[in-house]
């Protein structure tokens, strides 16, 4: 893990470092640690925020004592490739089931990449053990891991100007739902009505980094 | 019950949003930090009237905006260099004002600078969302930005307006400095383009918006090639997208991206009251 600076009030984690972990697994574990660690009152952050292979502290009072802290704990880390849910998230975290309408646009397209037929794709989405690596993009947008790697996907060449909420979609390593209509760049495979993101609801979001998922046919 | 006090939007203007300090804490979930561009001038402004700092005002850009109180009530006005009118009343910026019921307060177009804030005693009390009452513009959370006929509710006055006579903010200077501390990505660019960052001169481009303010000037040649993994942002990074021009993250920015960022300003706000065309300038923390 090294550290990198971000000016006067925030770190950036940069979990690439380590040849024998993911950079993935090893955000996940750090977030889990960190969210523990604030939650004991061990860390004063008015940030954790975790994304592809770094976290992000920001709201530091201090950030080179946190610095100093943070090179004296060492997160607990399952070494799943970056597959299942990992032990780092917690015992308690439940997984999240999200009904699909395997219907998008894109699933002939998905199937040519994965040199598959389209039926294929569900079920290799279906059996897939999904994990929220980071949330983005949009409020309540979730990135899941769980893909093996070489099931990466491009983006559309051209976005489409408006993806309706709740579309399931993919690109690079990444399945990723969009809560609300918005321009969308990844390929649709499905969609699902679960609301994803709710302000009245607390949290506003079951979908938050680290909740393991699993995608049902609906 | 009497009829709760209202704000009637008789002109809305360029562009008038509701704003607070808005709501960190939530970058986690995707939910950008939004809030005043300026929180200071809001604060002050609520000062002014007697409020808290964090009440919720408006944040009025450029063209200034026309407003009815239904109720009488104490205003205060602060940022860009404006003229206030309560009716045939001329008022002034940084100092609270009385207005009578049913008049109509007038904030002109800015002389210099883009943006004001305006705070009315007991604060503008649309539903908070995510603890904030902020319009967001990139994620759309909280109440879109103000349109003519808009109706906003007052909240009930928390106190005495301040005893203060007049409050001098400072005029917005011809030309930005920025502090700006390397990194996190400083070591994806070439070192010249560190040290065009710090030579030579940007203006600030008319695309610039409550996201961000986009920079025109010596591109940022880049060391790595290729996509940078999403990653976190703070108020202030730095960004280059892939032609070369830095973009610099305002309140309303995305809360990851996949730009790298060379470096980060210590204190946008004097960005809330560059027009376009401004000439920026950045140095370094030593200095």
């Amino acid at each position: 893990m090294r550290i990198r600076p971000v000016g006067a009030h925030a770190l950036l984690l940069d979990c690439t470092t380590r040849a024998d972990v993911p950079a993935a697994t090893l955000v996940e574990a750090w977030r889990a640690e960190l969210w523990r660690r604030r939650e004991q009152g061990e860390l004063n952050a008015v940030e954790i925020v975790p994304a592809a292979t770094t976290v992000l502290l920001d709201g530091l009072p201090d950030p080179a004592a946190t610095a100093e802290m943070l090179a004296g704990w060492a997160p607990t880390v399952t070494n799943d490739t970056g597959g299942a849910a990992s032990r780092a998230s917690g015992p308690d975290r439940a997984e999240v089931l999200v009904p699909v309408e395997f219907d998008g646009p894109d699933l002939p397209a998905v199937a040519e990449y994965w040199q598959t037929d389209v039926a294929d794709v569900p079920r290799r989405l279906t059996g897939t053990r999904f994990r929220v690596a980071f949330c983005g993009f949009a409020p309540g947008f979730p990135y899941l891991t769980g893909l093996p790697a070489e099931l990466a996907l491009p983006r559309l060449a051209t976005p489409r100007p408006r993806v309706p909420a709740g579309s399931v979609a993919l690109a690079g390593p990444y399945a990723g739902i969009y809560p609300g209509a918005s321009p969308g760049g990844w390929l649709l495979v499905g969609r699902t009505d679960l609301v994803l993101f709710d302000v009245h609801a607390d949290p506003p979001t079951r979908l938050g980094p680290g909740t393991p998922v699993r995608l049902v046919a609906a | 019950m009497t009829r709760p006090a209202e704000i009637e939007v008789l002109r809305a203007g360029a562009l008038t949003t509701v704003q607070d300090l808005g709501r960190p804490g939530w970058a986690h979930l995707g939910v950008p930090r939004s809030g005043a561009l300026d929180p200071a001038a809001l604060r002050l402004a609520n000062r002014l009237v007697g409020n808290p700092e964090h009440a919720a005002g408006l944040e009025i850009t450029l063209t200034g905006c026309a407003l009815r109180l239904t109720r009488a009530t104490t205003v205060a006005v602060t940022g860009a260099d404006v003229t206030v009118r309560a009716g045939d009343r001329p008022g002034d910026t940084g100092r609270p004002l009385t207005v009578p019921a049913g008049t109509v307060l007038r904030i002109g177009p800015a002389r210099r600078g883009v943006r004001s804030w305006l705070a009315v005693a007991g604060g503008i009390d649309v539903p908070a969302v995510l603890g904030s009452r902020a319009t967001d513009t990139l994620s759309g959370l909280g109440p879109s930005p103000l349109r003519d006929g808009d109706r906003l509710p007052l909240g009930e006055p928390f106190g005495e307006p301040a005893p203060v006579d007049l409050t001098v903010g400072p005029a917005p200077p011809p030309e930005l400095r920025l502090r700006l501390h390397p990194g996190p990505r400083d070591d994806w660019f070439t070192p010249t383009a560190f040290d065009r960052l710090l030579g030579s001169a940007y203006t600030v481009s008319p695309l610039s918006n409550r996201v961000g303010a986009r920079l025109a000037g010596a591109p940022l040649p880049r060391a790595v090639a290729g996509e940078l993994p999403s990653e976190g942002i703070v108020l202030g990074a730095v960004q280059v997208p892939a032609d070369g021009q830095p973009l610099i993250f305002l309140a309303d920015h995305p809360t990851t991206g996949g730009y790298p960022v060379i470096g980060v300003v210590t204190d946008v706000t004097p960005l809330a009251q560059a027009r376009p065309g401004t000439t920026v300038r950045f140095h370094g923390p030593e200095r």
